[in-house]
Parts: C-alpha cells; sequence; structure tokens
C-alpha cells in the first residue's frame, strides 16, 4: 500500500484529534475500501485502451467517493434528468471520467461490466461525459473546460424557483479556473445568492504543461473566491475523514446567501505511489507492468468488474 | 399576383417579445435569461410581469448559455437573449458542448443579426449566424419574416423540445403575414404560386422577395415564392416540388453567402434536381456602418438585386 496508507493513517490520527461528526469508524474504513475498489476500476480502464487521464481521477476518488457513497442524497436506481428533490453533481473537469464512471456503476447506475467498454467503438462510456449516448447520472457534456460551473449554477437557480431544498455539487481542476467563464459564473452565483450550490477545485497545482503556478499563477485563490462573495472552506482531499466532515460542513453553510467552494488539496495520482509528485500521468496510461505495480498498491475490495 | 397587405411596419424583436411575455402567462416552465440588453431584445414584459422567471446575467453571454442548458436540465424551458454576434460566435462552444452535444430544450433568441443592424457596424452586425448555428447537430435554425411571425415562431418554439435558434432583426419591417397565425417548424410558407422560377427567402428578405416578384411578374416573369422561415431541417419537399415546376432558383437572404440559406438549397438541388441557382447574400465580406437600407442596397441584399438575380437564373435556364 505504500504511500496510499500513510494517507490512511494520517485520516486515522485527524478523526481521533478532531472529534469529528462521523457516526462510526465503520463508515470511514467502508468509503475507503469503496475508494479503492474505484482506484483499481481507474487504473484498469485506462489500461484497458491505453488512454485516458488516470492522474485526477485518482486524486479526485477520496472526494466523488464520499459525495455518492455518504452525502449525496440521490437515486441511482431511476436516474431522472431533471433530478427534482435530489442532490444533483456535475463534474467540470470531464477528463476525469474514468473516476465518475467507476462511481457511478458502483453507486448502481449501470452495470459495473461496462466499465470494459471505456473510450470503445460504440460505447457511453466516451472519452469524456456525455448525455448523448444516454448513460445513466450524466445530464451534460463536459471536457471543454470552464462550462460546468454555469451548467451547475442554473441547475441550482431552477431549484430556487421550485422551492427544491436539496443541493448541487459541481467539481473542477485548478487549471481550469484560468478559463474566464468560471469567473462569470462565480460573479452570478454570489451576487444572485445561489447558496444551495456547492463546489469544489481539485486543488493539485497541476496541469498538462506542468505546475499551474508556473503555466498561469491563481494567485491566492482562496482571497479570490472570498473577494467574489463565495463562502470558502478548505480541506486535504485525499483525507476520507476530513473529505466527508467537509461536505457535511459545507452542507450546513447552506442557505445563508452564499454559495460553497471548497479547494481541496488532492495529490494528482493519489494511491498509485509512481503516479504521485508530479503532473507526468494526467493523460497517460499505465502499461501492463505499471497496471500490476499499480494494483498490487490497492486492495480489491468489492470484486473488479 | 397575390396581393400582400402590410398591416403596419413593426420590427420583428418586438415580435419575439410580445411572443415570450404571451408565454410567461401561458407556460410556467418558461423563464428567460438576457445579457444586459432586455430593452434591446424586447423582453421587459416578461422581465417586469414574471421577475422570478426573468435572469439578468450581464454582460457574460458564456455564463448565460451556460446556465440555460443548466436550467433546461432541471425542466425549464430557458429562453436566452442578446444579440445574434454574441448569441453566436462569442459562445460557440458553450452552445457546443452544454446545449447541442447535450441536446438542451435551450432557445437561442438573437436579434440585431445581419446588415441591418446599421450604424454599430461590422463588430455587432454577424452575417454567418446562421452558418454556425445549422453546423450544429440537431440545431433548429428559424429566421421569421416579420413581427407577426415572428411572434408565432417564439410561441410554437417552446412547444418543441430541443435546441432552437431564433434569428431576429432591429428594424421596423413591413409586418404582412396573418397574426396569431400557425407556426410550423420545418414547413415552408408557400406565398404565390409562378412557373417560370423560385425565389427562396428568409427573414428581412421575403418581403423584398415579394416586392420583386411583382416587378418581375410586369416583365412577364412568374415567380414561385417560398418563405422559408426554418432554414433547418429544410423543407425539401416543397423547395423540389416547387423546382420541380420552374427549373431555376434565386435565394435571398440577409447572411453570408458561405454557410447560408444558399448553400443549404443548393446542396439539396445539387442531389436531387441540379439547375440554375444565383444567390442573394453578402460576398465574403464584413458589413460597416450605415442606415440599414443604405447598407443593404450596398451589399447587394435589395429588391433590385434580387430581380437580377432572377434575370440571370431564367438565362442560364
Amino acid at each position: 500500500m505504500k504511500k496510499h496508507s500513510l494517507i490512511l493513517s494520517d485520516s486515522f490520527t485527524f478523526v481521533n484529534a478532531n472529534h469529528l461528526r462521523i457516526e462510526t469508524m465503520a463508515d470511514i474504513e467502508r468509503l475507503e475500501k469503496i475508494a479503492s475498489q474505484v482506484r483499481r476500476d481507474i487504473v484498469r480502464m485506462v489500461h484497458a485502451q491505453n488512454s485516458g487521464h488516470p492522474g485526477g481521477s485518482l486524486g479526485c476518488t477520496d472526494y466523488l467517493v464520499a459525495l455518492y457513497f455518504e452525502c449525496m442524497k440521490h437515486n441511482p436506481e431511476e436516474f431522472s434528468m431533471e433530478g427534482h428533490n435530489e442532490d444533483m453533481f456535475f463534474l467540470s473537469n470531464g477528463h476525469i471520467s474514468p473516476l465518475w464512471y467507476s462511481v457511478l456503476a458502483r453507486s448502481g447506475y449501470f452495470p459495473t461490466k461496462e466499465m470494459e467498454t471505456f473510450r470503445k467503438i460504440n460505447s457511453r462510456l466516451q472519452g469524456h461525459p456525455t448525455t448523448h449516448e444516454g448513460l445513466p447520472g450524466i445530464r451534460v457534456a463536459s471536457g471543454s473546460l470552464g462550462q460546468g460551473l454555469s451548467v451547475a449554477a442554473g441547475v441550482a437557480l431552477a431549484k430556487k424557483i421550485d422551492d427544491d431544498p436539496q443541493f448541487v455539487f459541481s467539481l473542477h481542476g485548478d487549471g481550469e479556473m484560468q478559463e474566464g467563464q468560471i469567473w462569470e459564473a462565480a460573479l452570478f452565483a454570489a451576487a444572485n445568492k445561489i447558496d444551495n450550490l456547492i463546489s469544489t477545485i481539485d486543488y493539485n497545482g497541476k496541469q498538462i504543461d506542468g505546475p499551474v503556478d508556473e503555466v498561469l499563477s491563481l494567485g491566492d485563490l482562496n482571497a479570490k473566491w472570498k473577494s467574489f462573495g463565495w463562502d470558502v472552506l478548505e480541506t486535504n482531499g485525499n483525507n476520507m475523514a476530513k473529505i466527508v466532515d467537509t461536505l457535511k460542513e459545507a452542507k450546513s453553510r447552506t442557505g445563508n446567501g452564499k454559495p460553497i467552494m471548497i479547494l481541496m488539496k488532492t495529490e494528482m495520482g493519489a494511491g498509485v505511489d509512481f503516479m504521485m509528485g508530479s503532473h507526468k500521468w494526467h493523460g497517460v496510461a499505465p502499461n501492463d507492468e505499471q497496471l500490476a505495480d499499480a494494483l498490487a498498491q490497492l486492495e480489491e475490495t468489492i470484486g473488479d468488474y | 399576383m397575390k396581393a400582400f397587405e402590410v398591416q403596419n411596419h413593426k420590427d420583428t424583436r418586438s415580435g419575439f417579445g410580445a411572443g415570450l411575455e404571451e408565454l410567461g402567462k401561458t407556460n410556467d416552465k418558461v423563464v428567460a435569461l438576457c445579457a444586459d440588453l432586455t430593452g434591446s431584445l424586447k423582453m421587459n414584459a416578461f422581465a417586469d410581469n414574471h421577475p422570478k422567471r426573468f435572469i439578468q446575467t450581464g454582460i457574460a453571454e458564456a455564463n448565460m448559455i451556460g446556465m440555460a442548458a443548466g436550467l433546461a436540465t432541471a425542466g425549464k424551458i430557458p429562453f436566452a437573449g442578446t444579440f445574434a454576434n454574441f448569441a453566436t460566435g462569442r459562445v460557440y462552444d458553450q452552445i457546443r458542448q452544454s446545449v447541442a452535444y447535450s441536446n438542451k430544450n435551450v432557445k437561442i433568441c438573437a436579434s440585431h443579426a445581419g446588415l441591418t443592424l446599421g450604424e454599430d457596424g461590422a463588430t455587432h452586425q454577424i452575417l454567418e449566424d446562421i452558418g454556425l448555428m445549422k453546423m450544429l447537430p440537431g440545431m433548429v435554425v428559424i429566421n421569421p419574416c416579420d413581427y407577426n411571425q415572428t411572434k408565432a415562431a417564439t410561441i410554437a418554439i417552446a412547444n418543441y423540445v430541443g435546441p432552437v435558434y431564433l434569428r431576429f432583426g432591429r428594424p421596423k419591417v413591413p409586418n404582412f403575414t396573418p397574426e396569431n397565425q400557425h407556426f410550423e417548424i420545418g414547413q415552408a410558407v408557400h406565398l404565390d404560386e409562378g412557373s417560370d422560377l423560385t425565389i427562396i427567402a428568409t427573414g428581412h428578405l421575403v418581403w423584398k422577395a415579394i416586392e420583386a416578384a411583382q416587378k418581375l411578374e410586369k416583365n412577364g416573369i412568374s415567380v414561385d415564392l417560398i418563405n422559408i422561415h426554418t432554414i433547418k431541417p429544410l423543407d425539401k419537399e416543397a423547395i423540389l416540388q416547387s423546382v420541380s415546376k420552374t427549373g431555376a432558383v434565386v435565394t435571398a437572404e440577409e447572411h453570408m453567402m458561405n454557410g447560408g440559406l444558399g448553400d443549404s438549397v443548393a446542396q439539396l438541388l445539387a442531389h436531387y434536381l441540379p439547375c440554375p441557382i444565383e444567390m442573394v447574400a453578402v460576398d465574403d465580406s464584413f458589413g460597416e456602418s450605415g442606415k440599414p437600407e443604405e447598407l443593404m442596397t450596398k451589399y447587394g441584399l435589395d429588391t433590385p438585386d434580387i430581380i437580377e438575380a432572377a434575370e440571370r437564373a431564367i438565362a442560364r435556364k
């Protein structure tokens, strides 16, 4: 388990020290076991087609598992596009699709076996997520960056018009903050008090051409979102107990006139030691040997697809 | 030739505003978004009477299109309005991914299209919007000809599920189609019977085509006249039926020749019924400042241009 096990033991220390609102330790263990299986799914999918984005997918695994298996009210058995009286999630950084596909399949939106078709011809599991092929769980296409916050704000606004009490969640890359549309949506959501929107930035500090700070620095991201009128939380996205706690804290802060932004520090490639520590694994698939090495670090907890 | 009575002169954008206000009263799923051009788009009545369903996005068109996609996802019928340039070229990728590819029930409502925007000049006079929008799979493209038809089209697209591009304009033009007409998306309006030549016009050029047909008739040329308010899906049957009778075609539009109505008609006829086609459209050029009528004359979109094109088409028969 190498470095990943260190992250897990960190989380246990954190839970004990801070008396977080976690019902039982077993819940966190359950989520971590799911996350381990999801990480296996990610590397296996990307390896099988020799194509895809493992780095960010692995980095955001704990967040998305926490969201779908603990923090969101949703209905995998009867997926509804409109999502009335459900929490709804939008993935704006669509390239981490293998993570979303695994979490959706493991939640019951579609058969896990379908993960075999990822990025292959005639598949519903397109390289970037789409509604076009009718895959349950997906409500808008994403991949071209910067658009998901506007879509999520539109859905959140519709929920307000309809007096629907549920929440809208969205996830974004930190490199994606370089897109101007993000800041248009940021202005709108704050000015219009879209306070049922909980957005998260995968703050791994890396993008295709290198460190975000070198490509185009985001400066003080926390101060930027605060100055735009958002309620900003920070968390460690690779610590299951912490991310669960942060999502619950975010939900408790809704309805106060401000949209909520979670700056989530993650490690690109989290859980697979040789994929961590650089931006190299943003969009590169492991070879056979690397796959074996990765799988040896990730316990098969639910059963491979 | 049939007589066409001009009821009054009105802008097509006011037809949109009137249709939207009627939808506000009759369909509570309809919401409207506008990027700081509420007055120009004639959306005031909807904004004033249905404030909870009117969304002022500020000068942020990309966000407006994305939010419209979100509102549609949640079951609303969003009408997103701004100038045609900012409703298409500026937000092409947002429309492509979040609306068209995602098959969202978003109505993109584009005013001040073409040269007749006038004095503001080429930065605002988009002549490529029909082409941009018709290339998107699944996008319906509508360009009604007068106030009454724009109002009817606005109401009709609320009942159609899927992305629609509705194009209209700024100036007051003859309002001659029936009040409270039934608008059928994709169904051409056959304005008059004729045997020598088919004229297929859209938007502001429909009235000019009527004027041209009247003059051509005096010169002994009988015109079969089609108002093609829906450019996509194109009413292939109506066009082929007419052209099989006349054997020559003129298309007329306030748009670039590349990518416009003429392109669509030529593509259809090249497949099924090759014949002489002349296109009245802007030929690979940006516009400029000026009065709408001056611009229509300078850029070859006026009644005499249609007459000349008709004579060329007939000479090539």
